[in-house]
């Protein structure tokens, strides 16, 4: 399955905005797009469009997680959310 | 004619027509199962499509707000069609629930697990239940809660009001706000008090009068009447008047006769600072640093204070910013600073004296305040809280001189550094006074504790003669040298009362610090008086045989106030 890491960069971490903003965007995707802290378990991971899942998630700035997604597009929808991520949603 | 008594949060006199908030959305019966005749799946289908609605209807609320409220609307919209939501919900529908009362408890296990999160997430566990009691009301067909929808001004008349209704309350068509519930304390009575509507709560009964019926608020009074009186018509065209003068403060804290008293902002954090300085403040006077420190386990490091410092400071260019050193301990624990098993902690190890048991904390801090006052523009002042002798303010001054702070000054919340005012000026350049805190120990009275209330105020005489001996100390001390008395500040819930600003500055305190909303009313009022005239109240007020008398005679000679409402 395909997968990307990727370190937050907001200054308030996954929470508030960034989580928000995140969410629309993982939801926007023609693929299901799952969430997940560096070293926690696939079967553990989280629906990276649910913004309620993305806030118990509790990742703060500089932490990695773990993005993964299966099916056609599924590269290029990693992707596009890795860079969401990789921004500091906080100063836009 | 029916009348209403609460409790005053936010003054302004205004009538206007009564509209109730939707009754909140009762609980779905404990065990509620499907509809005979409805699949699950069409269960399913129709949460979805009222959550949907729910969202769409959200996310345009969120369209026309804007900053924060918009960011927490939009947050807000996103959980209403929340996947976790929804297939939790589904999967008690699956089992045989009926979707109104799957989606309330798939809610309350989503809000319970944000909530026991702490911080950020248990402020968002409310908007959980918010969203949840959305989608109920969609799905039984009733209106949702929230304020009502209205073109034309209304007097907005509810239970109490939650943070999801404040995003789109709009103070151009909400006139004042009335509950039923909460207290002076009610996010009802912080939502009034930020955008400046008149406010009553806990007015009991309130909720019964009819929509449309015609009403006279007193904010200030916390009064409610229906079908005013002519009277009551006239204080609301009077109120409508001077109202547009108390909205904003010039800036220029002085009195009648050109006596200038600069009033300045209590703040917690860079958000109230610009607030603040866009209310006018003529700079802070009282920046309590605990913010920086609270719900932490270890000590913040110098990097991180010094940038959450110069955040403030940058708000008031070339402005006088008065901080107040770590004031840990009584009512503000901290795990790595404060013992919590003090069988006395108002009495115990706290403020300036937690620097006694764990030193170190107090030098790092100095050294970040240091560091950011010398890369910001603003004139930094800085204050230890908790001090009780000279001797302390004398090593209080030393550690300020070594992280290189070139202005020292002490908090006078203790009686003994009252009583012993210029022998603690001698060592430092400056003197604010904490009333809260002073009034307790006066007084002898825990702050905390509802039955002490009536001698909980600093109307009472003997902390107003406190007051007069700090002053009368620090012009002891002044004169021997450069012949100007050394500054004495108030930075307590004293500062805000227009009538008792009067006083203070009758006693001869020359800044007057608060919470910035209230700085318009003070700057008002204070320009009513002479210095001499104030001074007279000022001796009134230490003449009184008790705090009642002292501040009903005091307010018998300013008639402004009762003019303004205030």
């Amino acid at each position: 399955m395909p997968e990307r890491t990727a370190t937050i960069a907001s200054r308030s971490g996954l929470h508030a905005r960034p989580a928000a903003l995140f969410a629309e965007a993982a939801g926007e995707q023609p693929v299901e797009v799952t969430i997940a802290m560096q070293g926690e378990p696939a079967d553990d991971a989280l629906d990276a469009a649910s913004i309620l899942s993305l806030m118990t998630l509790g990742a703060a700035k500089g932490d990695v997680v773990v993005l993964r997604a299966e099916g056609d597009g599924a590269d290029a929808a990693l992707d596009a959310l890795v860079k969401l991520l990789e921004t500091d949603l906080d100063a836009e | 004619m029916q009348n209403f008594q609460g409790v005053g949060v936010s003054p302004g006199r205004i009538i206007g027509s009564v509209r109730q908030m939707p009754k909140p959305v009762s609980e779905p019966t404990s065990g509620e199962r499907l509809a005979e005749g409805t699949s699950p799946e069409d269960a399913v289908a129709g949460l979805k499509a009222a959550a949907q609605s729910v969202h769409d209807e959200l996310k345009g609320r969120a369209d026309t707000a804007s900053g924060d409220g918009k960011a927490v609307l939009e947050a807000t919209a996103l959980m209403a069609k929340d996947t976790m939501l929804l297939k939790s919900a589904a999967k008690l529908i699956n089992a045989g629930s009926s979707a109104e009362r799957a989606i309330w408890e798939a809610g309350a296990s989503v809000s319970e697990m944000l909530h026991n999160l702490g911080g950020y997430m248990a402020e968002r566990a409310t908007d959980v239940l918010d969203v949840r009691a959305r989608i109920v009301a969609e799905l039984r067909g009733v209106p949702a809660p929230g304020i009502p929808a209205s073109e034309t001004p209304f007097i907005l008349v509810a239970e109490d009001l939650a943070p999801a209704d404040t995003a789109t309350l709009n103070p151009a068509v909400v006139l004042a706000l009335v509950t039923s519930g909460g207290g002076p304390q009610s996010h009802t009575a912080i939502i009034a008090r930020s955008l400046g509507l008149p406010a009553v709560v806990a007015a009991h009964g309130v909720d019964s009068v009819a929509d449309g019926s015609e009403v006279y608020v007193d904010g200030a009074a916390g009064f409610v009447a229906v079908s005013p009186s002519d009277e009551q018509r006239a204080a609301a065209t009077a109120w409508a008047e001077t109202s547009a003068t108390l909205a904003e403060f010039d800036g220029n804290g002085t009195t009648a006769d050109g006596h200038l008293v600069p009033l300045l902002a209590n703040v917690g954090g860079a958000k109230d600072a610009v607030a603040a300085a866009a209310l006018g403040a003529q700079g802070v006077g009282l920046f309590r640093t605990e913010f920086c420190f609270l719900e932490r386990d270890t000590e913040p490091s110098v990097d991180e204070q010094a940038a959450a410092y110069k955040a403030v400071f940058d708000a008031f260019p070339g402005k006088k910013v008065v901080l107040r050193t770590l004031d840990a301990g009584a009512d503000k624990p901290l795990p790595f600073l404060t013992d919590a098993s003090e069988p006395n902690p108002a009495l115990g190890v706290r403020g300036y004296r937690t620097d006694f048991t764990t030193p170190g904390v107090l030098e790092r801090q100095l050294e970040a305040i240091a560091r950011a006052a010398s890369e910001s523009e603003a004139d930094v002042w800085v204050m230890a809280p908790m001090i009780s002798t000279a001797a302390e303010a004398g090593r209080f001054a030393s550690l300020c001189a070594a992280a290189g702070i070139q202005t020292p000054g002490v908090m006078v919340e203790v009686p003994s550094a009252a009583l012993t005012a210029a022998t603690v000026l001698r060592e430092v350049g400056f003197a604010s006074l904490g009333t809260n805190d002073l009034t307790q120990y006066a007084m002898a009275a825990d702050r905390q504790l509802g039955p002490l209330a009536e001698l909980n105020t600093p109307w009472q005489p003997a902390v107003l003669r406190l007051v007069q001996l700090t002053v009368e100390g620090a012009a002891q001390e002044g004169s021997g040298r450069e012949g100007t008395a050394k500054p004495v500040g108030v930075c307590g819930e004293a500062a805000a009362d227009p009538a008792l600003a009067v006083v203070l500055t009758g006693l001869g305190v020359t800044t007057l610090s608060m919470t910035a909303r209230s700085l318009a009313a003070v700057g008002t009022v204070l320009k009513t008086v002479t210095l001499e005239q104030a001074q007279e109240l000022a001796r009134l007020a230490l003449s009184a045989p008790s705090a009642l008398e002292a501040r009903d005679w005091v307010r018998a000679k300013l008639p402004v106030l009762e003019e303004l409402g205030l």
